[in-house]
C-alpha cells in the first residue's frame, strides 16, 4: 500500500471529479489527481500513485528509478498491480 | 533504461562507501531508517552488507501494517462478522493475525470481506449495494490518510448513508519521539521516511535536532540514494551540524503537500492517545473522523470491541519495530514465524522488516561475499 506506481498522465476525464486517465506500465487507468490541484498537470506528466491517488509530481528519471525499484521487489509489486488493475474505479477507464 | 544505472552504479557506490568509512572512522554510529521501504531496499541491495562495520542500520516503525495492535484487528473483524456488511480493506492487511484469527479467515468462515485498492472502490461498492452497509478498514501513515480523506469528502458531497470508516490512521512524528524518548536505544541520526514527506514535508521534524540533537536526512529508495544520505548524516556530525536536510528533493518538496495536508485537517482530528504495537500507546499519534464526519464514522455507527490483546508472548515484533532487535534475533523467525504463517505483523507485510529479511537477507549475504571477492581481485 505504500509503495507510489508511477503512472503518465494522458487526459483529465472528468474535471470536477478530479479524475484522469494515466498510463501505468503500458496500461491506461483512472485516478484521482486532487491531491495535485495546485501542482498546475498537463497531459504528458508523471505521477506517484498510491492507493488510487496522485500523490506527487514527478520527472521521467524519477519514474522510471520508481517503477525498475518496484520490478525488483517482485511478488509484492505483482500484488500492488494486480490490485491496481482490479480496481474499480481504475477500470472505468476499460473502453 | 540510462537513470536507473546511475543510481545503482557500483563505482558510485563504491566510492560513496569509501566517504562513509572515511566520515566513521573508528567510532560506531547507529542510524535508523523510520521508513519500511528503506527497509525493503537495503536488504534487497544487500546495503548493510557492504556498509563498514562502524555504521549500523537499525529499523524503525515505518511499517503501517506492522503497527497495528491485535486489539485493532479483532475489532475489524467483529465488524466484518456483523449481518449486512461488506468488510473492504487493503490486500496487505488481510493476512494480519488477530488474537481469534486474520480477516482471510474470517473470510473463509462467510463473512464478506474483499479488498480493495483505494478507499474509492470502496465508495463505489456502497453505491452499488444500497441495501448492504460497506466499511472502509482505513489503515497507513500521511502517505494513504490523505486519500481516505477525500473519499469521506466524496461521500459527505454525494450524501452516501450507507458508507463509514473504521480510521487507524497515525502520523509519523509522534512514534519518532516516543523512540527517541526510549532508553533502550541510542540512536546517532535518522533517514527520514521518502513518502511520507512528500505529504508532511520537512518542517516536522525539526524537533529532532531542535531537541534530541540529532541529524535527520530525509532519503529516496534508490541503493544510492540511501548511502548518499547516510553520508550526509556522518557529514554533518563531523562538521558539527545538526540539521534537517532533504536528500530526496527530486519528489519531496519542503513545505510537502499542503493541498493534502489540508485534506486531512479538514476531515480529521487526532485522538488524545492510540496503541501502537510494540510501542504502547502513543499520544495524539493518531487520526480519527471529526464530528462533522460522524455519519461515516465506524467507531460510532458500530459496536466495537475495543479489547486491548496483548502480543503472542513469542513474537518480538514490538523489539523489531523500536530497533531494540535485528528481525533474525527474534526467537521465532524463520522458523515458527515465516510469510507463509507469520505469527508477528512484521512478517506479514512486504514492508515488514522480518519479511524483506527472510526474503531477501540471507541471499544477500551470499551475493556481498561475491562482490567482495569481485572488489578484491579488482584491486
Amino acid at each position: 500500500m505504500c509503495l507510489g506506481i508511477p503512472g503518465q498522465i494522458r487526459e483529465f476525464s472528468d474535471i470536477n471529479e478530479h479524475l484522469a486517465k494515466v498510463e501505468v506500465s503500458g496500461v491506461t487507468r483512472i485516478i484521482n489527481i486532487g491531491l495535485l490541484e495546485d501542482d498546475d498537470l498537463q497531459p504528458g506528466d508523471w505521477v506517484l500513485i498510491h492507493v488510487g491517488f496522485a500523490m506527487s509530481k514527478i520527472d521521467e528519471e524519477e519514474a522510471a528509478l520508481a517503477l525498475a525499484s518496484l520490478q525488483l521487489m517482485g511478488q509484492a509489486y505483482d500484488d500492488e498491480l494486480e490490485a491496481f488493475w482490479s480496481s474499480a474505479i481504475a477500470s472505468e477507464a476499460r473502453e | 533504461m540510462r537513470f536507473v544505472d546511475e543510481y545503482r552504479d557500483p563505482t558510485a557506490a563504491r566510492a560513496l562507501v569509501a566517504q562513509i568509512t572515511a566520515l566513521a572512522g573508528e567510532e560506531k554510529f547507529k542510524f535508523m531508517e523510520v521508513c519500511g521501504g528503506h527497509t525493503h531496499t537495503i536488504y534487497r541491495h544487500g546495503i548493510e552488507h557492504v556498509l563498514p562495520p562502524s555504521v549500523e542500520l537499525v529499523h524503525g516503525p515505518g511499517c503501517p501494517v506492522c503497527v497495528i495492535p491485535m486489539g485493532r484487528v479483532d475489532d475489524a473483524i467483529a465488524v466484518a462478522r456483523e449481518p449486512g456488511v461488506i468488510f473492504t480493506s487493503f490486500g496487505d492487511m488481510m493476512r494480519v493475525p488477530g488474537s481469534q484469527g486474520s480477516l482471510l479467515q474470517a473470510k473463509a468462515e462467510g463473512a464478506d470481506v474483499r479488498f480493495v485498492y483505494s478507499p474509492l472502490d470502496a465508495l463505489k461498492l456502497a453505491e452499488e449495494n444500497p441495501d448492504r452497509r460497506v466499511m472502509f478498514f482505513a489503515v497507513g501513515f500521511e502517505t494513504t490518510a490523505p486519500s481516505t480523506a477525500l473519499t469521506l469528502l466524496q461521500a459527505k458531497a454525494k450524501a452516501i448513508t450507507n458508507f463509514s470508516v473504521f480510521s487507524n490512521h497515525v502520523t509519523i512524528v509522534p512514534p519518532l519521539k516516543a523512540i527517541l524518548e526510549s532508553p533502550d536505544l541510542r540512536l546517532n541520526g535518522f533517514l527520514g521516511p521518502g513518502h511520507v514527506s512528500t505529504v508532511v514535508g520537512q518542517r516536522p521534524y525539526r524537533f529532532v535536532p531542535a531537541q534530541y540533537g540529532l541529524p535527520l536526512v530525509t532519503a529516496g529508495f534508490e541503493p544510492l540514494d540511501i548511502l548518499h544520505a547516510i553520508s550526509m548524516l556522518l557529514s554533518q556530525i563531523r562538521q558539527g551540524r545538526c540539521e534537517v536536510e532533504n536528500q530526496y528533493s527530486r519528489v519531496v518538496r519542503e513545505e510537502g503537500n499542503p493541498r493534502a495536508l489540508a485534506v486531512l485537517a479538514e476531515v480529521f482530528e487526532l485522538r488524545p492517545h492510540f496503541e501502537w504495537r510494540g510501542l504502547g500507546f502513543i499520544s495524539q499519534s493518531g487520526l480519527k473522523l471529526r464530528p462533522e464526519f460522524a455519519a461515516f464514522d465506524a467507531e460510532l455507527l458500530y459496536e466495537i470491541p475495543g479489547v486491548r490483546v496483548a502480543d503472542p508472548k513469542a513474537c518480538q515484533c514490538g523489539e523489531v519495530l523500536k530497533g531494540v532487535i535485528k528481525p533474525w534475533e527474534c526467537k521465532v523467525f524463520g522458523t515458527a514465524c515465516t510469510p507463509e504463517t507469520p505469527i508477528g505483523t512484521c512478517m506479514v507485510s512486504s514492508e515488514g522488516a522480518c519479511a524483506a529479511y527472510y526474503n531477501f537477507g540471507r541471499m544477500h549475504r551470499e551475493a556481498a561475499v561475491t562482490l567482495g571477492r569481485r572488489s578484491a581481485q579488482r584491486a
